[in-house]
């Protein structure tokens, strides 16, 4: 029976999963730790700078930027080596940013400013620096890349910035402390999360206006701790994964409808998520329990835990060849 | 060949009994059930349990149990099937069997078996209903939960037997429900984790662990995820060999309690 099951398991392994690693920032050991895809455990941890939260990869996977929030920069990794490259101006307190589909410019939430700053990193320069609500955080850029949102905690605001003139031309009202913003795949609406308000608001990128709201409830979870924060489109448009941080669960919201289809219990305080390079598996970094619960994406299930560093909270792919 | 004609009939005569008796299927599937929909719903951790093996993430307080009810529904089956000997013995057709010239442990194990082949029925029929509720182990478990569920079976059952030796009145069934039956159950892993009750008291969980219903749960939990668990496969087998030896032997009429009570 074992060696059935373990023929299945590795014929499954072998059709389904693809090469790749999950880079994960630990918040409180000031480190990246690195999980391999296919084995689904740590292979490497590197040192980082002080707070290390957002994370992203350049396009072409050459190098990794880091938010590190008490450094108050945003530093350049080398993934090959996990040797820190430089760092870049960042403005104070870098929580969250996004990388602008020309590969090249960073925006960047400073939480302590209210501004969002432009940094090209090729030259290393600040560009611009642009004023949003206080505390800003959530990060995204529109697919063609024309508009950028951030959010802001505590002005419970969605700021619209026109990339080519780096000025905002719309603010929308989301519930409190929004933190997180993620564009649909067309690029047509922009889903918003917020952290308090326990909701999170959808918007029509044409004009701003509001498409509708997502409310959850877990059996048995009290609501003040269902706290969206994290969201993942599915491969397919259809569905959307929402980390609700200290209830524990993920939650598999419809994306026509908005209404929710099902919660996967994941560790304590899930933060973000990230794709395995075949989008069959989801990441998610559990910030409490100081680990990342790997969800099967086909059978939406909880298959393993694995334990990072303390206090997980951004995720970021790449993919390996082998 | 006549040792199989035996054996036939007994199972058949368990088979009889279990379809006939239809209450006695709700009532063996009711308090599991019971404990599954009402009081791990009262208990519900809908948080998350931390991760012990053979869980690999974090799992909700009616997953955890399940491996419990199922050891439960095996104990309860046990019992019951073992103790019905104590008024089968004194009119029913065991009466006749015993009075067979096939040995008495042949006759006794062939009981036992048609005792636990009733248990994993039950036992299935309720993994049935658990999966409907929603907790599904995976495929291989319901597989490789079959030995472990038979030698479940065969140790409790056996336990049964070695008390149903000693017992002369069916009477007696609500002291064993208070020293045997609720002891064991609530002085194992069925509804917390050992190290849970290590925080509480060391002893205690060194009593839970060498309690043999803890090492069959164990045993189960490891199996619904299709992983072998030795150690308490070997310490229910063990205690399954020492049950049945004195079981053999109370029921022995030249040396054991039998023929003391004359």
């Amino acid at each position: 029976m074992r060696r059935i099951s373990a023929l299945a398991f590795t014929l499954l392994a072998s059709t389904a999963m693809a090469d790749g690693q999950i880079w994960v920032t630990n918040e409180k050991d000031d480190t990246v730790s690195v999980i391999d895809v296919d084995t689904l455990e740590v292979v490497q941890t590197y040192p980082t700078g002080e707070r290390p939260r957002g994370v992203t990869f350049s396009h072409d996977y050459s190098r990794l930027y880091i938010c590190a929030s008490d450094s108050d920069t945003v530093q350049v990794m080398d993934p090959n080596t996990g040797e820190i490259l430089r760092d870049l101006p960042s403005g104070e307190d870098p929580e969250q940013f996004i990388l602008h589909p020309d590969n090249r410019h960073l925006y960047i939430a400073n939480e302590d400013d209210a501004v969002t700053t432009v940094v090209d990193t090729e030259n290393r320069r600040v560009v611009a620096q642009i004023n949003v609500g206080i505390e800003p955080e959530g990060m995204a850029v529109s697919p063609d890349g024309k508009i950028v949102i951030t959010t802001s905690e505590t002005t419970n605001m969605a700021h619209w910035i026109d990339t080519s003139t780096h000025e905002l031309f719309a603010n929308t009202l989301v519930g409190a402390r929004p933190r997180h913003a993620e564009f649909t795949e067309d690029g047509t609406k922009v889903w918003v999360s917020s952290e308090i308000g326990g909701t999170i608001t959808v918007f029509n990128v044409a004009d701003q206006s509001e498409l509708g709201k997502v409310r959850f409830a877990i059996q048995g979870v009290n609501d003040d701790l269902i706290q969206p924060v994290g969201m993942k489109f599915s491969p397919d448009q259809t569905k959307v994964y929402v980390a609700l941080g200290p209830s524990n669960h993920v939650a598999v919201v419809n994306a026509e409808t908005l209404e929710v289809e099902k919660y996967i219990l994941v560790g304590r305080r899930v933060w973000h998520m990230a794709y395995s390079p075949d989008q069959t598996q989801l990441f998610t970094t559990n910030g409490v329990s100081g680990d990342v619960t790997v969800i099967d994406v086909a059978r939406e299930e909880a298959i393993k835990s694995i334990k990072v560093g303390r206090f997980p909270w951004g995720a970021a792919m790449r993919p390996t060849s082998n | 060949m006549s040792w199989f004609i035996a054996l036939r009939a007994i199972l058949h005569r368990e088979a009889l009994r279990f379809v006939g008796q239809r209450g006695r299927l709700v009532a063996a599937l009711v308090r599991p059930l019971v404990w599954l929909f009402i009081f791990a719903a009262g208990f519900r951790a809908a948080l998350g349990l931390s991760i012990t093996p053979p869980y690999q993430t974090y799992i909700t307080y009616e997953t955890y149990i399940i491996p419990g009810l199922l050891g439960m529904i095996c104990l309860f089956n046990g019992m019951q099937s073992s103790l019905s000997l104590v008024y089968d013995r004194e009119m029913g057709s065991m009466r006749l069997l015993l009075t067979s010239p096939l040995p008495r442990w042949w006759l006794l194990m062939a009981k036992l078996l048609a005792g636990t082949l009733v248990s994993i029925l039950q036992c299935m029929i309720f993994l049935g209903i658990a999966a409907i509720w929603g907790i599904r182990p995976p495929v291989v478990g319901y597989f490789a939960v079959l030995p472990a569920l038979l030698v479940t079976g065969l140790m409790l059952g056996a336990l049964g037997l070695m008390l149903s030796s000693v017992i002369r009145q069916l009477e007696n069934f609500a002291g064993v429900m208070n020293f045997v039956i609720f002891p064991m159950f609530f002085m194992s892993s069925a509804l917390y984790p050992l190290w849970k009750m290590r925080e509480v008291s060391p002893l205690l969980a060194d009593l839970c662990a060498v309690n043999p219903f803890t090492q069959a749960v164990e045993m189960i939990r490891f199996a619904l995820y299709g992983q072998p668990n030795l150690p308490a496969l070997g310490w229910t087998l063990l205690a399954l060999v020492a049950f049945a030896g004195v079981a053999v032997w109370g029921y022995d009429p030249a040396r054991g309690v039998q023929s003391r009570k004359g």
